[in-house]
């Protein structure tokens, strides 16, 4: 069985019919319990005293938020390479998904700033290049939106989906590349190294990263399946509309 | 039962605050989105079917 089947739209709303319930599930089950673990049972951090539960709702998102454009971007080379339409649609769904994580990410992150670095902002490469990141959500958004021709929107919004991987890209790596501004880098791969994640903060941050993804899969299946729908339904009334 | 946050009590309780809510809004309009399509899809099969078959 090749993986090209699940392009079809009526295989697609089958299968996706049957994943979806489980991965919602998981979705609410490891949110619920990271998030209250991570709020109510964690120690405060002898630096960063209570701000450190900030981690498990900034981190998780700021993954997420890179990850659903690079996700995006995959299925738009699909379209581009393969024209399957259901990739296309899928590329459409992520966004919005993908920018509500990017300002859940860029608020908390202002909220931790604050009190840790005295500032809500700082012009530094991996903040800026975010910020420039959400824009590009935007843009992509208000594209799809803009073009009445389904394929031609697919297309153009491909490209753009393209350019603005060089920001998701740099939004997370920009502190390896630059090494300068605020923003740390990453600790959470740095198990056994030296200055690495506390392993009371490392379970449960692992578990939001889980619901969070999660929960990336399931709003894009749903809303995937939203636009397939959409797609049918203005080809139903087009041809209502030529039989009149 | 609500942790001691201290003196970074409005920045930690924001942040949870900010995003469950912009979360909470986004699955809400994804299933209402959902559901409206769903249910003029629905109306508009029935209705050819119902065209055909008459």
């Amino acid at each position: 069985m090749s993986i090209w089947e699940y392009a079809n739209p009526k295989k697609f709303m089958q299968t996706s019919a049957v994943v979806v319930p489980w991965v919602a599930g998981l979705a609410v089950l490891c949110l619920a319990a990271g998030l209250v673990w991570g709020f109510f049972l964690t120690p405060d951090d002898y630096k960063q005293g209570s701000t450190v539960k900030i981690l498990f709702v900034h981190v998780p998102t700021a993954m997420m938020a890179v990850n659903a454009w690079i996700m995006m971007l995959v299925a738009s080379l699909i379209w581009l390479v393969r024209r399957h339409h259901v990739s296309a649609l899928a590329a459409r769904a992520a966004a919005p998904v993908g920018l509500t994580f990017t300002l859940i990410a860029l608020v908390t992150g202002a909220f931790w700033g604050q009190p840790m670095w005295g500032t809500w902002w700082a012009w530094d490469p991996r903040l800026t290049s975010f910020l420039i990141l959400g824009l590009f959500y935007l843009g992509y958004i208000a594209l799809w939106g803009a073009i009445e021709d389904a394929d031609t929107a697919a297309d153009l919004t491909a490209v753009l989906c393209m350019v603005g991987s060089v920001f998701a890209v740099l939004s997370r790596y920009a502190v390896q590349f630059w090494n300068q501004g605020l923003h740390q880098g990453s600790t959470i791969m740095k198990v056994g190294e030296k200055d690495p994640l506390d392993p009371a903060y490392y379970v449960p941050l692992v578990v939001c990263i889980v619901g969070f993804i999660a929960l990336f899969v399931a709003l894009v299946l749903i809303r995937t399946r939203t636009e397939v729908r959409a797609r049918r339904l203005q080809a139903l009334l087009a041809r209502e509309r030529v039989a009149e | 039962m609500m942790p001691e946050l201290g003196k970074y009590a409005v920045a930690v309780v924001s942040s949870y605050g900010v995003s469950l809510g912009l979360l909470a809004l986004l699955v809400v309009l994804t299933l209402w989105q959902g559901r409206r399509i769903k249910r003029q899809l629905d109306a508009v099969e029935a209705r050819q079917d119902g065209g055909r078959n008459g």
